[in-house]
């Protein structure tokens, strides 16, 4: 299967053709697969090496002068290391770039904590106006990521390793893969699939999040049919937490939040094993269900 | 001290006076920039790094009709438009709203490689600290705008000894070993320092240091 990062090269050198505003600024990381990109276009495929806070003011300065920059690197060094690039460089400067992070959670497991952020997502969350995408599926990214190059506005897609089984459909907004007449459980991102096993025999409602900010509320609240609703989340638990609230504020709600651990494992390994570490595997998530609905 | 007692700031009172000449020959004479050219996209970009003290900074917008006089009156006051770190969104002609240091050199080296990318020739100046040095993302900058050969980037420094360890063999020589074209001027005298405005280079950056206060 080709991969969300593969897909991601692609439409970005894609872009870099069709959009002379389009700017590709790396840290040393992707390179070589864009460096037929960077031998054609040298002056918009810029690698400004190991230096992510540069990195992220490029982008910026690359937006004052009226360009759409998109900045690539792990989800760690994308994110936390330059956060206050990100906030000052972007936000505060009032321009926007689309940020495109590898490594998600763990996608890194076997390299340690340092290649890992599961945080990203919530840090990014406590700053306005961020569009977030966590597609499930590298059939998502393509249609994500030529949308948030056509705007202005600050974009964040966040690629993963892990894939859903199916693509869902492209947009904005909650997609109701399941309804039920009980529990509702939102899976974002790569989640989904595992939701499904995980729930297979439950009357539950599934809805399907690619897009996390702004997060679609109305959908929830029109399919919300009991007060239980569960949000497992590939990223830190309970990253999404203020959305779901927000949107039932005015209905009696009770909310389970599955997701990463904030203790540090402390493990190498495979992906997998982190998933089943922090019970995002299907029969985690299935135990954390059991319970919370027999509370 | 004049701006200091207009506008109550006082603390960074030497920020602002060792700035003052700096910014005057910049935007009467080398600046290709106006208050009717303040969105052309081949205007000249001035990027106050050192956002801190930018009375001075305020003083030579109004003088040059880029923003009312009048608004020096309200400086800091919760309805003006000008505060103790300039916000790019409240002023005409600002080009960065900076305050947290280490910020305008690395937008800069974006800016100019927007600009490039673009075909256009406007130059980028941007105006630090020696102090501000200290950051480490100006390290970045600094290697990474010689890599780039950003020859439409020029650095001017303060150099009103704030540093608290300063660089080894002084700030110009920093510059010169990363590969810029450097220079050493006094900070006050308008004649020397527009003679090294116009001294650039196509194929590197500029860095000039500007002495305010005493020599190193």
């Amino acid at each position: 299967m080709i991969t969300m990062r593969e897909t991601f090269v692609r439409v970005a050198s894609e872009l870099l053709v069709s959009d002379p505003r389009v700017a590709v600024v790396l840290a040393d990381i992707s390179t070589d697969q864009f460096a037929r990109a960077a031998r054609r276009y040298p002056d918009r495929v810029i690698n400004v090496g190991i230096r992510e806070p540069l990195l992220i003011s490029v982008a910026g300065g690359l937006a004052l002068a009226g360009m759409r920059p998109i900045a690539h690197t792990y989800a760690p060094f994308l994110v936390e290391r330059p956060f206050e690039q990100v906030k000052l460089d972007l936000v505060h400067q009032g321009v926007g770039a689309v940020l495109v992070s590898v490594g998600a959670s763990y996608d890194a497991a076997s390299s340690g904590r340092t290649h890992q952020a599961p945080e990203d997502v919530a840090l990014l969350d406590t700053l306005p106006d961020w569009t977030i995408h966590v597609p499930g599926h590298p059939g998502e990214v393509d249609t994500l990521l030529r949308a948030a190059v056509a705007s202005d506005e600050p974009v964040y897609l966040r690629l993963d390793e892990t894939s859903n089984r199916d693509a869902q459909a492209s947009g904005t907004g909650l997609v109701v893969v399941r309804r039920g007449g009980g529990p509702t459980i939102v899976a974002v991102g790569p989640m989904l699939s595992r939701v499904l096993d995980a729930a297979k025999d439950l009357d539950v409602s599934v809805l399907y999040a690619a897009t996390i900010r702004p997060f679609d509320g109305d959908t929830l609240r029109a399919i919300a049919a009991t007060p239980e609703v569960i949000l497992v989340e590939p990223t830190l638990a309970g990253t999404s937490v203020r959305s779901l609230t927000d949107a039932l504020r005015d209905r009696p709600s009770r909310i389970l939040c599955l997701g990463v651990g904030r203790r540090e494992l402390r493990r190498y390994g495979q992906p997998w094993e982190h998933a089943r570490a922090h019970g995002l595997d299907a029969s985690g998530i299935r135990a954390s269900i059991d319970a919370f609905l027999a509370s | 001290m004049l701006m200091a007692w207009m506008t109550g700031d006082e603390k960074h009172d030497l920020a602002s006076n060792s700035t003052i000449d700096v910014l005057w020959v910049l935007y009467d004479r080398i600046l290709r920039v106006s208050p009717a050219t303040v969105d052309d996209p081949d205007r000249d970009r001035f990027l106050l790094s050192k956002g801190h003290g930018p009375i001075s900074y305020y003083a030579v917008l109004a003088a040059k009709g880029f923003i009312p006089l009048e608004w020096l009156d309200r400086f800091a006051t919760f309805d003006s438009p000008l505060g103790h770190h300039p916000d790019r969104l409240l002023i005409p002609g600002v080009e960065i709203s900076s305050g947290s240091l280490g910020h305008g050199l690395p937008l800069g080296i974006g800016v100019a490689l927007g600009l490039r990318a673009q075909g256009r020739a406007a130059r980028v100046v941007v105006l630090v600290g020696d102090a501000e040095l200290d950051e480490g993302t100006n390290a970045e900058a600094i290697a990474y705008a010689r890599a780039a050969n950003l020859g439409s980037l020029t650095v001017v420094v303060i150099d009103n000894r704030s540093s608290t360890h300063g660089w080894p063999g002084g700030i110009a020589n920093r510059f010169s070993v990363e590969g810029w074209a450097a220079h050493e001027v006094d900070g006050h005298d308008h004649e020397a320092l527009e003679a090294v405005f116009r001294d650039t280079r196509s194929d590197r950056p500029t860095a000039i240091v500007a002495v305010t206060e005493g020599k190193r």
